[in-house]
């Protein structure tokens, strides 16, 4: 029955990304990606990670994703289906796909990935678990992430911001 | 008998459970169970529909001195069947132009995220559809996929007033649920858990006497996040025809509706269960059959206020809501969280935290209210709007 669901999930997610690069409208595409989102949140949920999964929701689904879709409401020309479907520079960032897609299966082949299942916590404990363990060991890099969020945040402000003439 | 009535939903599930389990096995039995609980919940919008209008329009009628409908039979309960009848026999109509799929699978995701909303909300001591141990936030994430169907409703639909109020909508919403999660993430603190359940078990006191600032600031984003007046320029008739549902008809616009007035119900309920006390009232741990009447009374009267205020208020502005809630609703929650994480550290008694913690949201309240007062006399003074001086 699990293996049944990951499938189901595996291949909604796995269609749904190929649509995103595949489909004309941008709009269409930024659609098939919250799908992707969804069936991620869908895989956690078969990992028993539902925090995580609710996370995914509510910061990939509910925020980014949204954000996103502004981002292609407001840009001026890339809602005309008839737009050109590549620039000068898509050599350059195919490039860097491959690379990319090199330096991650690099990395997942050769992590010792643990295959037999451990007694995972119960699910209440996962998130005190959670909770704790950002605080007290992954205490510098929470902190560092917020310290890169408020970087974030100031830039855009000073971008966004009106001169005062 | 008498005990059996004490804890009536409790022991009618496991009476029904046990009538299954003599005839099917156990996996079915699941299944049926999950079936019924699903079905029963997935008709919470639509009841709320059928009732919340008619208590709605009787309401506003009567803040504005009308009677309200009445021709439908006694004090015009069924009017809301005959507008539910008319409505599905209204042609359905797309416009020219518009994105098919996306515009006929919006209705549809909308109304599935006001049905889910009620997975997680307790009517009463075990009466629960999922007691998730992430309820609190699950309430907020699957409020998010809202905002998507509101967009998709409002691109699909190849209009330039449902655009504008999809877009007023997403930046309403991305606004507001910062200090919904805010005032959420003090609950939770407070009571140690996030499951719904466990937040009703944890008030003993209810924690909108604890904390009035989170309530007022949930209070308030759920009436913004519902798109209800004052907030309700999402859908200003006067400037966007109908905001984002403009181009629909029929049972799709049906659907709005019924997500409309399913997420004013749900955000009630919610209110209820984070800052009221949800099933919580006198003998309700007693006899436990009393926890969904306590449950829906003040549900109810969270609904009753929120028509009272939209009856007397008016509009907002696109950015006097924004305004409203970064600079006045996003630090007071902060303030709020923060003084809420110190005070449930400090080694005094129970009591003793309480009156801290209700002392100090009566501080926030009090400077919130103060620079409010402050800015709104500037705003009258650079306007020229003081009565004293336009009169000279």
């Amino acid at each position: 029955m699990q293996q049944l669901m990951f499938i189901v999930i595996s291949a909604v997610t796995l269609i749904s990304a190929a649509l995103v690069v595949t489909t004309r409208s941008l709009f269409r595409s930024a659609l098939w990606l919250i799908l992707t989102f969804f069936g991620i949140a869908g895989l956690f949920i078969l990992l028993h990670a539902e925090f995580l999964a609710i996370a995914q929701i509510l910061i990939y689904v509910g925020a980014i994703s949204t954000l996103i879709i502004f981002a292609i409401m407001l840009s001026r020309g890339v809602m005309d289906p008839n737009a050109r479907r590549f620039n000068d520079q898509w050599g350059l960032v195919a490039g860097f796909a491959a690379v990319f897609f090199v330096l991650l299966t690099a990395i997942m082949t050769r992590v010792p990935w643990q295959t037999t299942m451990a007694p995972a916590p119960m699910a209440a404990e996962a998130i005190q678990l959670l909770g704790r363990e950002l605080v007290t060991p992954y205490a510098i890099p929470f902190e560092v992430a917020s310290v890169l969020l408020v970087v974030a945040m100031i830039g855009a402000i000073i971008v966004a911001r009106e001169r005062e003439s | 008998m008498f005990d059996y009535i004490r804890n009536f939903f409790v022991n009618l599930g496991t009476s029904w459970t046990n009538w299954l389990n003599s005839f099917l096995p156990e996996p079915a039995v699941t299944v049926v169970n999950f079936l019924v609980i699903g079905i029963i919940l997935v008709m919470m919008p639509v009841i709320a529909t059928l009732t919340l209008t008619w208590m709605e329009r009787k309401v506003i009628g009567r803040i504005q001195n009308r009677i309200g409908p009445n021709r439908v039979g006694p004090w015009g309960i069924f009017q809301a069947i005959a507008d539910a009848v008319k409505m599905l026999v209204k042609e359905d109509i797309v416009p020219d132009g518009a994105d098919r799929p996306v515009f006929n699978l919006a209705p549809i995701l909308i109304a599935a995220g006001a049905a889910l909303l009620w997975a997680v909300i307790p009517f009463g001591r075990g009466m629960v559809g999922a007691d998730l141990n992430i309820g609190v936030i699950y309430l907020v994430a699957v409020g998010s996929i809202t905002t998507v169907a509101v967009i998709m409703a409002g691109w699909a639909s190849n209009n330039k007033f449902a655009l504008i109020g999809a877009f007023r909508v997403v930046a309403q919403l991305l606004s507001y649920e910062v200090p919904m999660i805010l005032s959420i993430a003090a609950v939770a603190l407070i009571a140690g858990t996030m499951s719904t359940m466990g937040v009703v078990e944890a008030q003993q006191v209810p924690f909108a006497l604890l904390m009035p600032v989170a309530f007022i600031a949930y209070f308030v984003a759920g009436s913004a996040e519902v798109g209800r007046a004052p907030f309700d320029l999402l859908e200003a008739d006067s400037e966007i025809v109908a905001g984002y549902f403009v181009e629909y008809s029929g049972l799709k616009f049906g659907w709005f509706y019924i997500a409309e007035y399913g997420n004013l119900f749900a955000i009630s309920a919610i209110a209820t269960t984070l800052f009221l006390g949800g099933w919580r009232g006198p003998f309700s741990h007693e006899v436990p059959a009393l926890g969904p009447l306590y449950f829906i009374i003040k549900t109810i009267l969270v609904v009753f206020l929120l028509m009272w205020i939209r009856g007397t208020w008016p509009r907002f502005r696109i950015d006097q809501m924004l305004g409203f809630a970064w600079k006045v609703l996003v630090p007071a929650t902060l303030a709020n969280l923060l003084w809420v994480a110190v005070i449930l550290k400090l080694p005094v008694p129970q009591l003793v935290q309480w009156v801290l913690m209700l002392g100090g949201n009566l501080l926030i309240i009090f400077i919130a209210a103060t620079m409010l007062g402050r800015a709104a006399k500037r705003y009258a003074e650079a306007h020229n709007l003081n009565p004293a001086s336009s009169a000279v």
